[in-house]
Parts: structure tokens; sequence; C-alpha cells
């Protein structure tokens, strides 16, 4: 996963990205305090794919979800992320 | 347990060396035990060891998927010192620090550890600033922590770049001098030997592939050489902790992700303690065979690689060679990477989990090879009683939702940010 296909700019190093979360850890000021513990403080970390939020921090600065392998760092998609889709 | 001994190696010597018994058994699983540890590092060893030899528990197994010491425990930069500034952690790693300090003769096996001292650098009034409060933090916890002025610290290491333009300017230090290096296969094997001696079974190629359950509860593990029951179920993988938690359903406050080491060819004597910085994520020592050994960064995203990301290494060698300009003389001949379990607040969890007979030991980010005595001395505790040990308390696994957080760092609870 040394390059990273920016929806937005097209490829770029790995090193213009940084990993914010799992998608499944964002949460939302109305839910439930233990639905919000839940997501904020544990992982399924699979040694597989996961989907996760990353940034284009030092590029177009956008979120983007990727669906990645964490074994092989194969990357399955790049999107961008849009906060109400359902995840 | 033949005890070795420099009797035995003279005699030995003088024979042919022969006559060495094998240091511990390859003993095949038996059906059942009273407590298994899933994980042959020196935290696993370690906690069979206190089992047996603190708890009376003899009826142990620990089973290791490759072979024991294969994974942190023999990947490591082997630094261990005891200087943390949160009260939790100095307290757990001292007492482990203690227990390094007896641990060969405790093991009759060398683990070659060298207390050569513990230096982190300070390069800004700020950095002074902290490692001062960090140094009174400590002596008032009654740990060795000496504050050093820039002189001091140039008398110990004469290598470092000490100009006023340096690129990071050396300000002064804090120095632990009972913290030093150690030999990390020898701690696995040291304590391997010993757990065998008393009785415990180490059996190595044997991975485990899932938990058995009855009525809500663990009573064994299904693994490559079949099922094995057991009284009570310790996990002790480090950066595999997620996936095995998941066999019993359970997520964790844990992200994997890849740390690296590189090592450089063998030179005399340059630098006889271990250099850290308050600043830089940078550690530098020499190993006994005279290889500089320098560690820096994590990927920062998760990762069971065990391949780093290159950047990582140019960015340790760049800082280590603006503190010792003479190391960019140095060839680089080895790297390599382990996969780390980083817990959210940078602390480690020993504590029963939310499923019967099941519980944790992990979460030990890249600092836990220091506290391989202590953690399995308090796991052990856990696994014989069912109750935490005092100084593992605090380490819950619901500390996060009570926000009893042990946050050393002081960067929230982000894996990644560690
Ligand atoms: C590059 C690097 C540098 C580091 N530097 C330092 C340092 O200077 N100082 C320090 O204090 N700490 C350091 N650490 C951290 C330290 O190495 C670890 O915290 C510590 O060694 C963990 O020990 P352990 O016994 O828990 O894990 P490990 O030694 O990793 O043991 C876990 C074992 O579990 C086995 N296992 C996993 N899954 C299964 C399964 N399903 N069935 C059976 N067995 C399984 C693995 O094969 C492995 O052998 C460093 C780590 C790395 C990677
Ligand atoms: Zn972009």
């Amino acid at each position: 996963m040394m390059l990273i296909d920016c929806p937005y700019c097209g490829e770029r190093a790995q090193a213009e990205f940084t990993y914010e979360r799992t998608l499944d850890s964002i949460v939302s000021l109305d839910m439930p305090v233990e639905e919000v513990l839940a997501r904020l403080f544990s992982r399924a970390n699979p040694r597989g794919e996961d989907r996760e939020l990353w940034r284009h921090t030092f590029g177009c600065r956008q979120w983007l979800v990727l669906r990645r392998h964490r074994r092989t760092h194969a990357i399955a998609a790049v999107d961008p992320y849009a906060p109400d889709d359902p995840e | 347990m033949k005890r070795y001994s420099a009797m035995a190696l003279l005699r030995a010597g003088l024979t042919g060396q022969r006559g060495w018994e094998r240091a511990w058994r390859d003993p095949e699983p038996k059906p059942h035990y009273e407590v298994i540890v899933i994980g042959g590092g020196g935290h696993g060893l370690s906690t069979a060891y206190y089992l047996a030899k603190v708890h009376g528990v003899r009826s142990v197994a620990v089973l290791e998927r490759g072979w024991i010491g294969g994974g942190n425990t023999g990947r490591n930069t082997t630094i261990v010192r005891s200087n943390y500034r949160q009260k939790p952690l100095h307290d757990l790693f001292d007492f482990a620090l203690g227990l390094w300090e007896g641990m060969s003769d405790a093991l009759n096996y060398n683990v070659m550890f060298s207390p050569r001292g513990a230096l982190f650098l300070g390069h800004s009034d700020a950095d002074m600033t902290q490692l001062a409060q960090r140094g009174d933090a400590l002596r008032c916890s009654g740990i060795d922590a000496e504050l050093m002025t820039p002189d001091a610290v140039h008398r110990l290491v004469p290598l470092l770049d000490m100009s006023p333009d340096a690129r990071f300017p050396i300000h002064g230090g804090l120095i632990q001098r009972r913290g030093g290096t150690a030999r990390h296969d020898a701690v696995a094997w040291g304590y391997a030997r010993a757990a065998d001696a008393q009785g415990v079974d180490v059996i190595q190629n044997c991975e485990v592939t899932g938990l058995v359950m009855a009525g809500g509860r663990v009573t064994g593990v299904e693994t490559t050489r079949g099922t094995i029951g057991a009284g009570r179920v310790g996990i002790c993988v480090a950066g595999n902790s997620g996936p095995v938690a998941a066999m019993a359903g359970l997520k964790l406050p844990i992200e994997a992700q890849t740390l690296q080491a590189f090592v450089t060819e063998p030179v005399k004597p340059m630098i006889d303690t271990v250099v850290m910085s308050q600043s830089l994520h940078c550690y530098i020592s020499q190993s006994d065979k005279g290889g500089i050994v320098l560690g820096g960064d994590p990927d920062q995203f998760p990762s069971y690689a065990q391949r780093g990301l290159p950047i990582r290494l140019e960015k340790a060698a760049a800082e280590a060679i603006a503190l010792v300009p003479a190391l960019s003389r140095l060839r680089m001949v080895r790297c390599w990477s382990g996969t780390t379990d980083m817990s959210f607040d940078g602390s480690p969890i020993i504590s029963a989990l939310p499923v019967d007979g099941l519980y944790l030991n992990g979460g030990w980010c890249y600092g836990g090879f220091k506290a391989t005595p202590g953690s399995g001395w308090c796991y052990a505790h856990l696994l014989a009683t069912g109750e935490s040990h005092p100084l593992a308390a605090p380490f819950s696994f619901d500390r996060f939702a009570t926000g009893a957080t042990i946050d050393e760092a002081g960067v929230g609870f982000m894996p990644q940010l560690r």
C-alpha cells in the first residue's frame, strides 16, 4: 500500500495520508452512551480486511474510506467519505 | 534439570561438550490442564513459571504456534527501565526491574541483564522541565532518577553532538542507572527451561485456532494439535490479541501495528548506555556483539504485515545521526518488524475478560519487554487466584468505560498516536 488512489488527486504516496480510525468506530452525539463506549474503545482488529477512515492530510485534506487488507496492505477500494451514508 | 555453572562448563569443555541435556522437554499435549497460557513469548513463559513456582499450580501448558520467543520477545530492542511518569506504570515496571536484577540467578540462566543506564536527553527548556517533573515523581515513589547537566551527559556519552547549533541541541538529561538491556532470546529460553523444570509443558508448533465454550464458560482450546481442556485460559499473544479474542466473540481496546528496529555492523564499544530522547522517538544502544541497535516510530496505522515502512527507518536513522554524528559512518546490516498490540491509552491490560475462565495479558504496545518478569508475576497471580494482583489492578479491561485510563503520553485515546 505504498500508493493510495485518492478519488480527488489520483495515486499519491502513503506518506501523504494519515489513518484516523475504523469506520465502525465513528460516533454521533445522539447515540446511547453504551454504544459510544463500544464504538470508541473496541476494535474488531482483524488480521484481514477492514473499512477505515483515512485523510489525505498532506494533499487535498479530504476524508476517505479505505477497504484495506491489514496483512497484505492490498487496497480494494478508496471512496470519498460521506458522513450520512449508513456504514 | 541439570544446573548450569562455571564448573559444569569447565568439565564439559574438557570432555568434548558431550552430555548436555536438552534445556526443556518437547511434550505431547495432555488432554487437560488446570491453566493454559496461549503464546510462548517472554510474558507467557514467565507467567507459567510463576504459576508453578509461586502458586504451586503445576498443571500448566504454554501453547506456542511457532517457536518460543519468535514473536516480539525476539524482535525488540531490549531496553529495560522503570522510569515512567505515571505511578501505576512505574510501580509495575519497577517491580519488574527488581526481578530483572535477580533473574539470571533465579532461573540459573544467563539473561545478560546489563544495567548500563537508561538516559533520556532533553533538547529544550520544556524538555528539561518535563524530565525534572518525571524525575521528581519517580523519586517520590522511591525509584532512582538523576537529572544531568549537559556536561555530565557529555562525559557519559562523549560521541553526542553537544554543539549549540546541533540539529537537536542537548540541554541535559535524566538517567535511570538501574536501567539497561538484556539478551531477549535468553529470557524466553531461561523461563522455558525453569518452567519446564517445575513441570510446565512448553508446547511449540501448536496454534490455538478456537476456544471451546460450555455454558458461557471457556473450557478449553482447539489447536492444530487437537482439542485441549482447561480450567482457565490466559491469552498472552501480543500483536495477535485481536484475532484470539475474536474466538470468544470479544473486541478489545487494541489495534495491531508494525514496529521496526534495525542494527548496524558490529564495531568496538562506542556507546555504553541506552540513549533515548524526551522529544524524539529514537533509541540507541550497542549490543554485546557490537552492533548499534536502533528503533523508532511504529507505522501509525493497523497492520499485521511484519514489514514496516522504509520512511520510519529513515527518520530513526536521521535522528540517531543528528544525535551521534559518528553513526553516519556505519552500515545498517539488518532490519525487522514485529506486530505490536497498541492499546488505546498506551498501557497494558492484565485482566479478566467478560467471558468466564478467559483472561487477557496484552496491549503492551512497544514497551513490554522490560515488563516481562513483572507481567508474568501478576498474570500468574490472576490466573491462580482469580483476583488481580494489586500492581495490576489499575490495568483492567473496563478502564476505558470508567475513564480511569493510564495515558503516559497524554495524547488521548488513539492507538495510532502513541
Ligand atoms: C521492534 C520492536 C522493538 C521493541 N523494543 C522494546 C524495548 O526496547 N523495550 C521494551 O520494553 N519493549 C520493546 N518492545 C515491545 C516488546 O517486544 C513486547 O511488548 C513484548 O516482547 C511482548 O512479549 P509477549 O511475550 O507478550 O509477546 P510475544 O513475544 O510476541 O509472544 C506472543 C507469542 O504468541 C504466539 N501466538 C500468537 N497467536 C497464537 C495462537 N493463536 N496460538 C498460539 N500461539 C500464538 C506468537 O507466535 C508469539 O510467540 C518492542 C517491540 C518491537 C516489535
Ligand atoms: Zn486527495
